[in-house]
Formats: C-alpha cells, structure tokens, sequence
C-alpha cells in the first residue's frame, strides 16, 4: 500500500511537470501568443506526420517550436517564418500547401470529381427528358 | 439487368479504392524531398566533438564530403555504423559526423564502443544547425560537394545499397 501511495504521488508530480511545460515561452502581447498558435497549427511535426507541432512532443517538434516562438517573440511575421520552414523542409511541412506544379493535382482533384458528378447528372437528367 | 449493373458502380468504386491504398501501401514511406537539394550547404560554426577547434561551410570547401547525422540514442545509427565505417575507411569521401541532440559523455561512450569513423565530428546539441539541414530524424547524410552546395541526402541508414547506388556515382561524377 505503502509503495502505490509513493507511486501514486510520483504519477501526480511528474504529470504537473508535464502541464508546467505547456506556456513555456513569455509572449509581448496577445497578437504574438496567437500566431504562435496558429503556426503550430498549420505546420507539420516531420518526425509524425500526421501530427501539427502544437500537439507533437516528439524532441523536433519541441526545437521547431522553440525557433517559431523566437521569431515570434521577435516580432518575424507569419510569411517569413512559413518560408523559413519551407525553405529547410519543404511545402511538406506546412498543412496549407502552396498552389505549384506538384501540388496541382491536390488542389483540383475535387474540381474533376465534381465534374465527373456533373457530366453524369446532366446524361441522367436528358435522358428522363427524354423518356 | 442494367438497373443491377448500376447498383454494382458504388461497389466496384470502393473495390477500386481498396485496390489503389493497398497498392499504395508498398510504396509509402516517410522520406520528405530536401529543397536544399542542388543549393549551397546552410551555414555553420559548430564545435567538435573532441578538442577545441571550430568548424565551419569553409573548412570543408575544395573537396566532396559527406555530413552524417547521428546519435548515441539512435538504434538505427548503430545499425549504419558499419557501412559508415567502412565507407570512410575507404579513403573515397571524406565522412564528417554531426553529433545531433546528444550528450558528450553519451557520444564518446558510444564511439569508444563502436570505434570512431569520421574525420571530424562536429557538435550541435541544440537542434540550430540540424533545423537549416532540414534534418527531421537521425541518421541522415548529405553529399556535399567541393564548391559547397548539396548534391544529394539520404534519410534513414546508409546501406551498402545506397551506398553503391547513390553516393559512389555522385562522387564519381564529381572527379
């Protein structure tokens, strides 16, 4: 009994640890605390993929967001600090991706499904016209 | 008839699907495109891991090198070490060590044990220079050329094949 009291309170200390770590960094204003926000949103944790740096804890993630909250906290505005980004890992790294060449087919994909539903509505629809 | 045809294209869409994730499923992997590929190294300035000296992009010009990122907390580092070494003990390229996200005791144990490779290691425990490289993971290495710019990066383990496959033509062609 004696020991799971100390573990338990071994478990209570270190998860308040772990919520200390959350609002680490000391923001001028509230402008700067919310595109921090958004940024860790819209970029990507490299190390899990499916994962935006504000959730990530991988040791990356904990980096990317340091040198973010940095140029944040420098007043660096949201283009410069998304370039910077992309410029060491790509348009991977944001969740927004540019409009290019490679990212074409992402963008309008939807557009050709939307047409295909079209052009099968309109056959349909002439054809019960013509019944 | 044709109303069950029809009733079959929801289905054969989803078969069509099923087909295209599993196909995908063999080739997926995790290797995020380096844009630096064909640019100018970023800059450093990074002590080494043993003496006291400072290195940075200029030490390195007038000769290909290879930059490899590694750990002592990184399993598959161990696993390229071999390949590493023997690469380097080659006399081919010069194999340079960046000692990312580490501790000085924790590095040096692990050389000891495995034996030191490299011809200089250099030392960034805090993740700067590793976030100009792009370096999302260790192990990764670049290929570096003479006049300085990135020729080519491997992320994960170097292998034998890659080895042979990548680095040594890219060299090759460099001469």
């Amino acid at each position: 009994m004696k020991q799971f009291v100390r573990i338990f309170a071994l478990l209570i200390i270190t998860s308040s640890f772990n919520s200390f770590a959350i609002e680490v960094y000391e923001f001028k204003n509230d402008e700067q605390r919310e595109l921090y926000q958004d940024l860790t949103k819209e970029l990507r944790c490299l190390v899990c993929q499916n994962q935006n740096l504000a959730d990530s804890d991988a040791d990356l993630a904990r980096d990317l967001k340091d040198q973010v909250a940095e140029f944040v906290i420098n007043n660096q505005d949201k283009d410069t600090i998304l370039a910077y980004m992309i410029q060491r890992y790509g348009d991977f790294v944001t969740y927004n991706p540019p409009l290019n060449a490679s990212t074409f087919f992402l963008w309008f994909s939807p557009f050709l499904v939307l047409l295909i539903g079209a052009v099968i509505l309109v056959i349909n629809i002439r054809k019960k016209h013509n019944e | 008839m044709k109303k069950i045809l029809i009733a079959f294209i929801p289905l054969s869409v989803l078969l069509g699907l099923l087909l295209l994730l599993f196909l995908n499923m063999g080739y997926h992997n995790e290797t995020i495109p380096s844009p630096l590929i064909g640019k100018p190294a970023p800059a450093f300035s990074l002590p080494t891991l043993y003496g006291d000296e400072t290195l940075s992009n200029a030490d390195f010009m007038g000769e290909p090198w290879l930059l490899n990122v590694f750990g002592s907390w990184c399993p598959n580092c161990l696993y390229e070490h071999p390949v590493v070494s023997q690469l380097a003990a080659s006399g081919d390229v010069k194999v340079v060590g960046l000692n990312w996200k580490d501790e000085f005791e924790d590095a040096d144990n692990w050389l000891t044990r495995l034996g030191n490779p490299y011809h200089h290691i250099m030392v960034d425990y805090v993740g700067k220079t590793a976030i100009d490289f792009g370096v999302y993971g260790a192990p990764e290495t670049f290929l570096i050329n003479a006049e300085g710019i990135i020729v080519h990066k491997i992320v994960g383990e170097l292998t034998p094949e890659n080895v042979a496959n990548e680095i040594r033509p890219r060299l090759e062609q460099m001469q």
